[in-house]
Order: C-alpha cells, then structure tokens, then sequence
C-alpha cells in the first residue's frame, strides 16, 4: 500500500499540489484521473522519485519517500515497475533483451535462467514470437506490452503506469487495461495508473482518485463515479455525447454498469 | 550574466562527471558495453580516419616541397617537416577536431534522444545510475581507443605523403623516406597520444553532458548535438594549447 499524506509540491512559487492525500491499495488497480494541468504527473513523477516534494510523505508500506537516502531510494526502486506513456524501451536491445535488462541488472540469476523468466513475462502479456525483434520492428501496443513484460520481470511490489493507453487504438487500449488489472490481481501489485482514457476509468477503476487543480477533488470506484455529484468530476468523466448517454442510461434503467470480471 | 551561466554549467558538468565515474553496477555488463562502445565509437571510425589522413598526408607533402623549394634547404626538409606536422599537431588535435564532429554527434543525438523518449528515466526508476551505466563505457571505450586511431592516422599519413613521393617528380622518394627518419624526436609521438587522450575524454565527455540534459523534442536533441560539437571543439582547441606550454616547452 502507498500513503500520500499532505504532499505539496510547488515549481516557481506556483504550488501544483495543494496539501494532497491519497492511499493506493495493494492488489486493486488505482487510477489517478484529471484534466491536463491538473497535477497528475507531478503526483506520479512525486511517487516514484523523480520529484522531490516540498512537504507531505510518500509511505511504501511504511517507509516514507522523501525520508530516504540514496541507498535506500535505489533499493527502494528495485520493487518499482514503471510503464511509461512512450515504453521507454531501449532501442539497441532486442524485446528479449529488453525484458532481460532488469534482470541482468539486479540478479545474480544465470543466462539460462534469466531468459526462461523473460520468455515467461512475455508469454504472460501474450508476445511469444517477438523476442527477436528490437522495438522499431513492432506496433504501440506490441510495445506498451513489451514494457509491462519488462516491469514485472522482477516481480515488483508497486506498479506505475503513465497513460498506459496514450497512442492506441480503442480495442488495444481495452487489452492493456485488462492485461494491468489481471496482473495486478495475479501478483497482488499496488499499481497506479495515471490516465485520461474514460474506457479505463469505467473498466477497470477500483479505487480512483480524481485531481483537480492540484486538489484531490474525490475518490471513489467505478460504480460510484456515475452518480457522483461532484461537477467537475462529472465535467470531466462524462464530457462527451456517448459517456453522457451512458451514464444517461445507466440512471433511468436504474442499474450499474458491471465490471469488467462480471461481463 | 554570462559568467553566472558558464559557471552554473561547469557546476553541473561536476556533479555529472561525478555521477558518471562511480562504481559500476555490474563490473560484467559494463566491460560489455564498454568493447561495444569501443567498435561503435573507434572501430568504426577508422575509415574516416584513414581517408582522412592519406589526403592530409598527401598535401602537407606537396605544400611542403612548394613552400620550402630553395637549394638552401635540402629535400629531405619535406618528410622531416610532413612528419612533424602530423605527429605534432595533425594526428592528434586536427583529427580529434574531425572525430569531435562524428563521435561528439553521435554520442550527443544518442543519449538526447534516450532522453526525451524516457530510456534514462525509466533506468533511474529501476535504480540504475543512468550516467554512469551509459556514460562510464563511452568516455573508457573511446579514450582507450584513441592510441590505435592516432597511429592509424600518423601512419597512413605518411603513406599519402610516400603516394606523392612516388606518383609525382616533386621529391624522390629516398629523400622523403630519409627526412621522415631524420632528427627523430621520440617525445613527439608521446606529446601528440597523451594529447589526444585529453581529447578523447573532453570529446565523450562533453557530448555526453549536453546529450544527457535534454529538455524538450527532436528540435533540442540536434541543438544539443551541435552545442556538444562546438564546446567539445573549442575546448580541444584550449586544452591544445595549454598542454603544448605544458609538454613541449
């Protein structure tokens, strides 16, 4: 589990996080939702340690971010996997190479090994085949799946997602959604997952935190989010025709729209 | 204004250069990266190198002879003069000059680029020293290489300079073979190698710097290649000159 408590972070006297808390649970999908603007990615970069906070604490299971030596940072970021909004996968290694990187990095595991556990995180997100291929030669979402591949290669206690379906197409972005959230059941990972995509809010949100204007504006699940009174959430959420029509639908039929496990 | 700005920049070059040599993750995959950086950055320079320095060679050669043609001077002047030409200032500061255009480029728009696309931050959240893992085997690789790039270069030159020996009737060849090897100062070679590892580092290490603090797109990742290529060369230029008063005078 992860702990926001009273977190500001200001850039040039303009604060972007106003006193913000949040808990992130471990084993359910968290998302963090918001217009551009509004402060997610401070939030995100805050996380994982790319941006050190002005005041507030960032509890791992306890043990609190912006407290930690360099050391303890680094070991601190062996239990992380990040999936990045571009895959951030390195260009000169192939997609085996690639998943294997953590691993050469931070165990003492021999080739054989090493590579069984990478050909099994890429059986696991469904890339079988592609492990001699570099990252140019395949599509997003082959590479979207490659990274996820690579961040959990380690077996990572908390997984972070930066707009994990930036990019895609509808259908795409629906298999990596359903390949995060099986994961994080599966390996009962804290995963976080900063997005814009209302698909994803409505699949796959258990416990969804919207910001607005460095403000934690309301938190919630999927099912609460359609009769939310919350305007700006409600702005936001159900800002075009279709959603509006949903949630439309979803209040005069008097019924919730089902997760996706139950669908 | 200006000042403030260069000495900010030497500050941060610092602590980069301090992040950069550290204790490597993993002594393996470093000496790994280390022989790849050797063939990208060295190996694959050497024919830049070597057609480089047969025409270099070639003319300092004709120039010499057409410069110096009196019957004052012997004729044998000419290898003398080639030979110290290259060996003091070609094989190491004119070629680095040249190598700080290809190398510096390349190292610059490659770590720039890994920049915007997120490569090193995703290495920073694993808790990879992205500096030194991608710094530390370029900066080794290629300044361990240079020595085999500088012989290259003093070599072929003076087969150039032989070429116009033998293909033209400006010298005779005997003569040019004789002034290569008169009054031969053995410091010469050694001043012109540690110059050129000097460059070497300054070369790697200043278009690592400017690769590794890209902000921005593809726009900034050329920007940032061609500010490590001019502030690689002009400190090449400056450090020529201070170990020519160190080690000449």
């Amino acid at each position: 589990m992860i702990e926001v408590k009273n977190l500001i972070k200001s850039f040039d006297g303009r604060t972007v996080l106003h006193d913000l808390s949040a808990t992130f649970y471990t084993g359910k999908t968290n998302l963090i939702i918001g217009q551009s603007g509004s402060g997610k990615t401070v939030l995100m970069k805050s996380l994982v340690g790319l941006l050190r906070p002005d005041s507030g604490e960032i509890l791992f299971d306890g043990r609190n971010l912006p407290d930690m030596g360099r050391t303890e940072i680094r070991n601190l970021r062996k239990e992380i996997g990040m999936l990045f909004q571009g895959s951030a996968l390195f260009d000169s290694e192939t997609v085996l190479g690639n998943v294997m990187f953590p691993l050469t990095m931070f165990t003492n595991q021999r080739y054989a090994d090493m590579k069984k556990r990478a050909m099994f995180c890429l059986e696991r997100v469904n890339l079988t085949g592609a492990e001699s291929k570099y990252p140019s030669e395949i599509s997003g979402g082959m590479q979207k799946r490659v990274a996820i591949a690579r961040a959990i290669a380690l077996n990572p206690k908390y997984l972070f997602c930066d707009e994990p379906n930036s990019g895609l197409d509808p259908r795409t972005s629906i298999l990596i959604d359903e390949l995060l959230s099986d994961i994080t059941h599966e390996y009962g990972i804290t995963t976080v997952i900063n997005t814009h995509d209302m698909n994803s809010v409505l699949g796959i949100g258990e416990n969804i935190i919207f910001i607005n204007k460095g403000y934690r504006e309301w938190v919630g699940d999927m099912s609460k989010i359609y009769n939310t009174g919350n305007k700006a959430l409600n702005d936001f959420v159900f800002a075009t025709r279709l959603f509006q029509q949903v949630r439309e639908y979803v209040a005069s039929h008097e019924t919730t729209v089902p997760p996706r496990d139950a669908r | 204004m200006i000042i403030t700005t260069s000495l900010a920049t030497f500050g941060r070059y610092c602590l980069f250069m301090r992040n950069v040599f550290s204790v490597p993750d993993r002594w393996g995959v470093y000496l790994r990266r280390t022989v790849t950086e050797i063939v990208k950055l060295g190996m694959d320079s050497i024919p830049l190198v070597l057609i480089i320095s047969v025409f270099i060679g070639a003319v300092i050669t004709i120039q010499m002879q057409l410069n110096i043609n009196s019957p004052l001077i012997p004729a044998y002047s000419v290898g003398l003069a080639t030979r110290d030409i290259v060996l003091l200032e070609f094989s190491n500061s004119i070629l680095c000059l040249i190598l700080a255009g290809k190398v510096g480029s390349n190292i610059a728009s490659e770590i720039g680029t890994m920049r915007v696309t997120e490569q090193i931050d995703a290495l920073d959240i694993m808790g990879i020293n992205s500096a030194n893992y991608l710094v530390l085997p370029k900066i080794t690789g290629f300044v361990l290489f240079m020595p085999v790039l500088v012989v290259l270069c003093i070599g072929t030159a003076f087969i150039g300079g032989y070429g116009v020996a033998a293909f033209t009737d400006l010298i005779p060849v005997s003569r040019y073979l004789y002034g290569l090897q008169a009054l031969f100062t053995e410091w010469y070679v050694w001043y012109g190698l540690i110059k050129s590892l000097v460059f070497a580092f300054i070369i790697t290490s200043t278009a690592s710097f400017y690769g590794y603090y890209v902000h921005g797109g593809a726009l900034e990742v050329g920007k940032a290649s061609t500010d490590g290529v001019v502030s690689s060369s002009i400190f090449i230029l400056l450090f020529d000159v201070i170990l020519t008063k160190l080690l000449l005078q």
